[in-house]
C-alpha cells in the first residue's frame, strides 16, 4: 500500500477533532453567552440556581479527570470541595482577600492535597485507592471540626462585600459569572487533557498499568499529575461556596451530596469524554435544584442514588455511550 | 489507683468491648470484600438498616434486640443474595467490576440511607435492653453490660461463622472461591451459587452487627458512614479473608480509638482511626495479621 | 552478524517468599541474534522476563543492556531505552481503538512521533491496518497477538522479548507470526523468543537456552541443546 493510501486510511473514519485553541475559543464564547443571558434575565433565583448547577459542572469535570480518564475512583470529592471552601474562609479571614485570589489559593491547596493523596496512595489500586480517599475525607473533616480559627463545628460566616464589581447588578450575579467562567475553563481543561498525550497515557494506565509501563508510560508520574489537577479543580469548585450561602459549616461543606454527585454525574453522563460529566452535571443538578423546590433534600439524594444505580446497571457507558457505539 | 492509669485501663477495656462491635461489623465485610472480592461499601448501611428495623421491632414487641437481630438474619440473607444476583448479572459477568461496581454499591448505600430517612425520619433511634443499665465492676474497671453482651454475641456469631467455613462442605467451598474460581468448576460446584450464598451470609452478619450496634448506641440513618472507614480498615488490617485477623484488628482498632477519645476528646478519635488505615494502606496494604501476598 | 553483546544477565536470582524462582542465571545475547528461551512450566521463564523488563526487581545479580546497568530503572524507563516485551496473554488497552493502542508507545517511547501515519505503518507491518478503528474486543486471538507485537515494536526496540506469542495458535497462524518476527529481526531487532511451541522455537532460534527450576541448564546450538539428555529429561520427566 502506498504512503498516500495509508494517510487516507488514517484520516478516514478517524473522528474529526476540533483543535485546542478552537475549543478554548468556543468555551469562552459559550461562557460569554451564558453570562449575558443570565444578566439579561437578572433574577436572584436564576443566579443562585445557575451557580448551584455550575459548581457541579466544575466538580464533576474535575472528578472525571482522575476517575474517568485514569480510572481511579475518588470517594473523597467532598473533602477536596470543602478544602476549597475552607481555604476561602481562612484566607479571607487571615489576609482579608476577596473571592478571586481565594480561588487561586484554593487551587493551590487542592492541588497540594491531591498531590499528597497521590503520594500516599501511589501503589494502591482499585478499591484500595477508593477506600483511602474516603479515609482522607474523614481525617480532613476531623481536622476542620477541631480547627477553631475557621469556626470548628459551629461553622463560619462570610459576609458578601457590599460593593459589586461593574457591570453586575448584584453580588449573586457576579458570583454566578465567576462560576460560569470556572465551569467553561474546567471543561476546556478536561477536553485538552483528554485529547493530549497526557490523556492517551491516562487511558492506557486506566486499562492496564503493567502494559502501559511496558509501552513506556510513566504511570506513577501520570497518576500524580492526574490527582493534582483533579484535586486543584475540585477545590476550585468549592471555593465560592462560603459566598453562595454566606455561611459554611463542616457537615454541609463535607456533605455527602458532593461526594455522591461527583461520582454520579460523570458516570451518568459517561466517563470517557469531557461531555459526559458536563451532561451529567447539568441534568442531575438541574433535577435536584428543581426537586428542592418541591420535595425534601433527602428525597433529592434518593433520586441521585436511584439514577446512579439504574445507570451503572443499564447504561455502563453513560448517556454518551448510549449514542456512541464505542468505548 | 492512679487516676490516669484507671482512665487508661478503662479506655482499653471499653475499647476491647467496642472492638467486639467492630468485629461484628467487619466480619461480614471480610466475607464479601475479603473472600469474594466484592467491594460492598454499602455494608455499614445494611448494618444500620438492621439496627433501625430492630429498633422498630423492639418498640413494637419489647423482645430482646439481639434476639430480634438474629430473627432478622434470614430476611437479610435473602436480601444479600438478591443484591449479589444483580451485581453478578450487571457487573461481574461483564467484567466491569471496577468503577461501575463501586458506584453501584455507593448508590445502594444512598438508597438505603435516604430511604430510611424518608421512611422513619432522620432522628436517632435507640433500644433499652433489659441489661442496658447494669454495670459489672472489677476493681476500678467498669464492664457495662450494654457493651459486654453485644460483644459476646458478636464473638459467638463470628465463632459460628469460622466453624461453618472450616467444617462444612459449603463453607470450605466459600473459602475455596476466595482462592481459585476454576478449582470449584472442576469440582462441579457453581462458583456463582457459592458466592451468592456467601454474600447472603455477609449481609446476614450485617443484621447481627446492626442489633449489636443499636444496643450500644443510638442509631440514625447516617450512622453507617463513620463505620465505612472503620470496617474497611479492620478488614484490610486483618488481612482481608482471615476472620481471626479481622477480630484482632477490630480489637486493636477499638482500643486505639477509645483511648484517643478518653485522652483527647471524642472529636479526634475518627482522625486517629482513619489515619491508621491510611498508613496501613500506604505502608502495608496486605494487612498486619494476614498472610503475606 | 555483529558480535556486540546487547544484553548480559549476571547471576540473576529471584525468590518469592521461600520459593526460589530463579537462581544464578547467566546469559549473553548478541546484537541481532535470535535466541530461544525454553523450559517446562514454572521453570522461571516468565520471572526472567519480568525481572528483565522491570516488572519487579531481582534479588541477586542484574542486567546490563547496551553497556548500561538496568538496576533501579522502572519498566517504562527500560522500554524507552529500547527493551520491549509482549505479555503472555495479550493485554491490549481495551478502552482504546487499535490505532490508539499503537499511539501509546509512539507517544511515550520517545523514539518516534505519535502521528496517525506512523501508527498506521506499525499496524500495516502486522497486517492490522484494516482494523485500525476497531476496538480490541472485536479482534480475534491471533489479531490480538499481532496487536501485542505491534505495540512492542512501535517502541523501535533494540531487544524484543516475545513471551509465548504462539500459544494456542493454529499452524498457519504460527507461520504468520514467525514471518513477522523474522522480518523484525531482519531489520536489526534482537529477539528473545520464549515459547512452548517447539516447531516455532527450533525454526526461529539461532541459539537455545534452557531454564529448569530457575537455573540455566543448557545454552548453545538448538539441535545440540535439544539432544542433551538433561534437557530431554526436564521435558519428558523421569
Amino acid at each position: 500500500m502506498s504512503e498516500t493510501a495509508i494517510t487516507a486510511m488514517a484520516a478516514r473514519s478517524a473522528p474529526r477533532r476540533m483543535s485546542h485553541p478552537a475549543f478554548w475559543l468556543a468555551s469562552i464564547a459559550a461562557a460569554l453567552v451564558a453570562i449575558i443571558a443570565l444578566r439579561a434575565f437578572g433574577s436572584e433565583y436564576a443566579y443562585f440556581a445557575a451557580t448551584f448547577v455550575l459548581q457541579y459542572v466544575v466538580l464533576a469535570t474535575a472528578w472525571n479527570i482522575l476517575g474517568g480518564y485514569a480510572g481511579y475512583v475518588n470517594f473523597g470529592a467532598a473533602a477536596f470541595f470543602a478544602a476549597g471552601a475552607y481555604t476561602t474562609v481562612a484566607i479571607g479571614k487571615a489576609l482579608g482577600l476577596s473571592l478571586l485570589p481565594c480561588i487561586a489559593f484554593a487551587a493551590a491547596v487542592g492541588g497540594a492535597l491531591g498531590f499528597g493523596t497521590g503520594i500516599l496512595t501511589l501503589r494502591l489500586r482499585g478499591a484500595y485507592f477508593a477506600i483511602a480517599t474516603l479515609c482522607l475525607s474523614v481525617v480532613l473533616q476531623t481536622l476542620v471540626v477541631n480547627w477553631d480559627y475557621v469556626g470548628g463545628s459551629r461553622g463560619a460566616y462570610v459576609i458578601r462585600p457590599r460593593e459589586v464589581p461593574w457591570p453586575f447588578d448584584s453580588y449573586s450575579g457576579y458570583l454566578c459569572a465567576i462560576m460560569v467562567v470556572l465551569a467553561a475553563a474546567s471543561v476546556a481543561i478536561a477536553r485538552s487533557i483528554e485529547t493530549s498525550r497526557l490523556g492517551l497515557g491516562l487511558a492506557a494506565l486506566r486499562d492496564d498499568e503493567a502494559a502501559a509501563e511496558a509501552a513506556g508510560v510513566p504511570t506513577l508520574r501520570l497518576k500524580l499529575v492526574a490527582t493534582t489537577i483533579s484535586g486543584a479543580m475540585m477545590a476550585v469548585a468549592g471555593a465560592p461556596l462560603p459566598y453562595l450561602g454566606s455561611y459554611v459549616e463542616p457537615n454541609s461543606a463535607f456533605g455527602l451530596a458532593y461526594a455522591v454527585n461527583a461520582i454520579a454525574m460523570p458516570l451518568i453522563g459517561g466517563t470517557g469524554s469531557w461531555a459526559g460529566p458536563l451532561i451529567g452535571a447539568i441534568l442531575l443538578a438541574s433535577l435536584q435544584q428543581a426537586a428542592t423546590v418541591t420535595i425534601s433534600s433527602a428525597a433529592n439524594l434518593l433520586i441521585v442514588g436511584v439514577v446512579l444505580v439504574v445507570f451503572v446497571c443499564a447504561a455502563p457507558h453513560g448517556i454518551i455511550g448510549l449514542f456512541r457505539r464505542r468505548a | 489507683m492512679d487516676p490516669d492509669l484507671a482512665l487508661l485501663l478503662n479506655g482499653i477495656v471499653s475499647g476491647l468491648l467496642l472492638g467486639g462491635l467492630y468485629a461484628a461489623a467487619a466480619a461480614g465485610l471480610s466475607v464479601s470484600f475479603g473472600m469474594l472480592d466484592v467491594v460492598n461499601i454499602a455494608h455499614p448501611a445494611f448494618m444500620v438498616l438492621g439496627s433501625l428495623i430492630v429498633a422498630l421491632l423492639w418498640a413494637a414487641t419489647g423482645l430482646d434486640p439481639l434476639l430480634l437481630s438474629i430473627l432478622l438474619t434470614p430476611a437479610f440473607w435473602a436480601l444479600g443474595a438478591a443484591i449479589y444476583v444483580a451485581y453478578h448479572h450487571f457487573f461481574e459477568r461483564r467484567g466491569d467490576e471496577a468503577i461501575q461496581g463501586l458506584a453501584f454499591f455507593f448508590g445502594v448505600m444512598f438508597i438505603i440511607e435516604v430511604g430510611l430517612v424518608l421512611a422513619i425520619g432522620p432522628e436517632q433511634h435507640f433500644v433499652d435492653a433489659a441489661y442496658a443499665n447494669t454495670t459489672w465492676r472489677l476493681g476500678e474497671i467498669d464492664l457495662p453490660l450494654r457493651m459486654l453482651v453485644p460483644a459476646l454475641v458478636s464473638f459467638a456469631a463470628i465463632g459460628g461463622l469460622v466453624l461453618f467455613l472450616r467444617r462444612t462442605f459449603t463453607g470450605r467451598a466459600i473459602a475455596a472461591v476466595a482462592q481459585d474460581r476454576e478449582a470449584l468448576r472442576l469440582l462441579a460446584i457453581d462458583p456463582v451459587r457459592i458466592k451468592r450464598l456467601a454474600f447472603g451470609i455477609s449481609i446476614a452478619m450485617a443484621a447481627l452487627a446492626g442489633g449489636a450496634l443499636v444496643v450500644v448506641q443510638p442509631v440514625d440513618a447516617w450512622s453507617g458512614h463513620v463505620f465505612i472507614g472503620r470496617v474497611f480498615a479492620v478488614v484490610i488490617m486483618g488481612g482481608l479473608s482471615s476472620l481471626g485477623g479481622c477480630v484482632l484488628a477490630a480489637l486493636a482498632f477499638g482500643v486505639v480509638e477509645n483511648v484517643t477519645a478518653s485522652f483527647y476528646g471524642p472529636s479526634w478519635s475518627p482522625a486517629v482511626a482513619f489515619g491508621c488505615l491510611l498508613l496501613v494502606l500506604a505502608v502495608r496494604p496486605q494487612g498486619f495479621f494476614g498472610r503475606t501476598a | 552478524m555483529s558480535t556486540d553483546i546487547v544484553l548480559r544477565a549476571e547471576g540473576v536470582g529471584k525468590r518469592f517468599g521461600g520459593f526460589t524462582a530463579l537462581s544464578g542465571v547467566e546469559l549473553e545475547v548478541r546484537a541481532g541474534e535470535r535466541l530461544g528461551l525454553i523450559g517446562p512450566n514454572g521453570s522461571g521463564k516468565s520471572t526472567f522476563t519480568n525481572c528483565l523488563a522491570g516488572a519487579f526487581p531481582s534479588h541477586d545479580g542484574g542486567f546490563t543492556f547496551k553497556g548500561q546497568k538496568l538496576a533501579g530503572l522502572t519498566s517504562h524507563e527500560r522500554a524507552r531505552r529500547g527493551l520491549a516485551r509482549t505479555f503472555q496473554l495479550p493485554r491490549p488497552f481495551r478502552g482504546l481503538t487499535v490505532l490508539e493502542n499503537i499511539r501509546v508507545p509512539l507517544a511515550y517511547g520517545g523514539r518516534d512521533s505519535a502521528t496517525d501515519e506512523r501508527a498506521m505503518e506499525c499496524l500495516q507491518s502486522v497486517e492490522l491496518a484494516s482494523k485500525a478503528h476497531r476496538m480490541p474486543r472485536e479482534l480475534t486471538q491471533v489479531e490480538l497477538r499481532r496487536l501485542e507485537l505491534a505495540r512492542a515494536t512501535a517502541l523501535r526496540p533494540e531487544l524484543l522479548i516475545a513471551d509465548e506469542v504462539m500459544a494456542g495458535l493454529s499452524h498457519a497462524e504460527v507461520d504468520q507470526i514467525l514471518a513477522l518476527l523474522f522480518r523484525l529481526n531482519g531489520n536489526g531487532t534482537t529477539i528473545i523468543m520464549i515459547e512452548h511451541v517447539m516447531r516455532a522455537v527450533t525454526e526461529f532460534s539461532q541459539r537455545l537456552a534452557v531454564l529448569v527450576a530457575g537455573k540455566k541448564i543448557a545454552d548453545g546450538d538448538p539441535r545440540a541443546v535439544l539432544s542433551m539428555p538433561e534437557v530431554e529429561e526436564a521435558y519428558l520427566g523421569r
